[in-house]
């Protein structure tokens, strides 16, 4: 099967009208979806696909010699492969470990690289803007074997001070960033980074939840030897995350939970792993939502990915504008100054109301923002705030998204002068 | 749909703009106590002075959303200089008004959930002054936790100064 040639440019109203919430209305208002870096919308073929899975092929997978276990065994098998090689897996076979989430892949490596490597006096390197995600599993193994946490500060344009890296990870043993910034759309140079690290000998552990959905990804390219996201940042559903690892080192590595699926004998007294990936899927895995993934990955390969970025930067570069026309010092945007440098998603924070009061106030207009900490307590410490406002952007937004953004703003602005 | 006015009543609005017993008092021998509504990141910090059995000065610090900080100023203003058995009871109340199944359904002598068809006795918003102005956030569910965040504050900070 050949996939049809990606665009080079994205046809957002073609794309708005796979996505049912976006096309309907409430209490009279569209619904203006600015809350994908939370969770994406999914496209109806992606629920389609769920759909014909579940009415056509479902069994258990790894288990039936019957044919409608062997159907499901091998389109779970491929949406592992197809998961893989959209964000470049050399080996997307023997890779690509499916998890619950973004978050349980990160706990996945503190638990089996993490416990196996890291010792009492060991330094982890962070930095300021990871998500609690990529922060407290390490926080945690830091408690328990007395680990050194060592941190790669924020500057006030949003960006990592790199120019110190050096001595940060000097006899380090693993660091931990995020590829983009969920608060300040934050692209994060991890070439660079995992450079750094590698001829330190440290391991990187690279948080793709939020630039994997909006960025070209190679892991080869990015050089980092793990890679966590989740499908439901990514038109996928809920339920089902991906960890990709470098081969060498998975192959190394102790199983996570035990039970079924990771084990080739069991005797009474011990046990044999399986091969990996399967090692680490421990019981049923999420099968249908794994076919989900399948169908999101295609869609977006069939977008481009180089043309969802295009229209992110598009899309975040006439918000920047807008809103700093129309507010001025009213609002403070927090992050990057330049669209280039960051991904679709707008941090800001008005002088006069609260977070939580403007979120509030769009709701009554249709807008989805999201207000608070956005799990990344550490940087809001930083940022000397203790919430904002964020409004984040999919491939079926548009300028017209963003005008009613700024108008229930400035709704929000006279309800509580 | 509920309406920004039933929120964002005229009361709260003022309490927001012109908070009430803001700031901190020095502790000791005042007690210090902070809450987190870890939803939003909200913090707050409230100073109490109990003397006897009387709660006789209190502070608001901290920084959140308008319902948690006219919360927090409407609650300094019920309760300073007031016996810490009417405070406890006034917490009560208030969280009674703000709990969705406390507030609509009664409860029998043993705690249990009766039918609210029978004799229901709601609670008795009058007795909450001002306060009752915070009553629409129950139309808000998310927005509960902030107007309950200093309440369960002074709640933890009466207990640890073990008063009443
Ligand atoms: C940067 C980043 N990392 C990790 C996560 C956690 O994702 P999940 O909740 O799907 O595990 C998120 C999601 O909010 C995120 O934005």
């Amino acid at each position: 099967m050949s996939s049809p040639p990606a665009a080079t440019t994205l046809d957002v109203a073609t794309v708005r009208k796979e996505f049912a919430l976006l096309t309907g209305e409430r209490d009279g208002h569209p619904v203006t979806y600015l809350d994908s870096a939370a969770s994406s919308q999914r496209p109806a073929r992606v629920l389609d696909a769920m759909r014909s899975y579940e009415e056509t092929t479902h069994a258990n997978v790894h288990r039936g010699v019957y044919r409608v276990a062997e159907e499901a065994t091998r389109r779970f098998e491929a949406a592992r492969v197809a998961a893989g090689r959209f964000v470049g897996a050399p080996v997307p076979d023997r890779e690509v470990v499916f998890t619950k989430n973004a978050t349980e892949g990160i706990n996945l490596v503190a638990h089996t690289w993490g416990k196996r490597n890291l010792g009492r006096g060991d330094a982890v390197v962070l930095t300021e803007m990871e998500h609690h995600a990529n922060v407290v599993p390490w926080l945690m193994l830091a408690e328990e074997r007395g680990l050194e946490l060592r941190w790669i500060p924020v500057d006030d344009d949003g960006l990592l001070v790199l120019d110190d890296l050096d001595r940060l990870v000097d006899g380090a043993k693993l660091v931990g960033v995020t590829a983009m910034s969920n608060v300040l759309g934050t692209l994060n140079p991890l070439a660079e980074i995992s450079a750094v690290a590698h001829a330190a000998g440290a391991v990187v552990v690279a948080d793709g939840a939020q630039s994997v959905p909006h960025v070209p990804t190679d892991v080869t390219a990015l050089g980092c030897d793990f890679l966590a996201f989740s499908a439901h940042k990514m038109l996928g559903p809920t339920g089902i995350g991906v960890l990709w690892g470098r081969e060498e080192l998975l192959a190394d590595l102790p199983p996570f939970l035990g039970g079924g699926e990771m084990i080739l004998d069991v005797r009474k007294d011990g046990f044999t792993p399986n091969d990996i990936p399967w090692r680490f899927e421990a019981g049923t895995p999420p099968i249908v939502e794994a076919i989900g993934l399948h169908a999101a990955v295609d869609y977006l390969d069939e977008l481009g990915m180089a043309a969802v970025r295009a229209h992110e930067i598009d899309l975040t570069a006439y918000a920047l504008g807008v809103l700093s026309d129309r507010f001025g010092d009213e609002l403070t945007i927090h992050g990057p100054a330049d669209a280039v440098r960051r991904g679709g998603v707008i941090s800001f924070t008005h002088r006069d109301i609260h977070p939580h009061d403007l979120s509030q106030v769009l709701d009554q207009y249709g807008v989805c923002i999201r207000a608070g900490h956005h799990c990344a307590k550490p940087l809001m410490r930083r940022l000397g705030v203790t919430a904002t406002a964020r409004a984040s952007f999919g491939p079926y937004n548009d300028h017209a998204d963003v005008d009613r953004l700024a108008d229930a703003l400035a709704e929000a602005a006279r309800f509580f002068a | 749909m509920a309406g920004l006015e039933d929120l964002y009543r005229e009361i709260i609005l003022d309490h927001y703009r012109s908070p009430r017993n803001r700031g901190e008092l020095p502790s000791p021998p005042a007690h210090r106590v902070e809450g987190f509504n870890p939803l939003c990141g909200d913090e707050i910090v409230v100073s109490l002075q109990v003397e006897g059995d009387v709660l006789t000065d209190i502070k608001i610090g901290g920084s959140g959303c308008s319902i948690s900080q006219s919360s927090a100023s409407l609650m300094s203003a019920a309760v300073k200089g007031k016996p810490v058995e009417e405070v406890r009871e006034l917490i009560g109340t208030f969280k009674a008004m703000m709990s969705i199944h406390e507030a609509t359904l009664p409860r029998d002598s043993d705690g249990d959930e009766v039918d609210p068809s029978l004799d229901a006795t709601p609670v008795d918003v009058d007795a909450l002054g001002e306060l009752a102005a915070l009553q629409g956030v129950v139309k808000f569910p998310v927005r509960i936790k902030c107007a309950t965040l200093s309440w369960n504050t002074l709640a933890q900070g009466l207990d640890e100064v073990g008063a009443g």
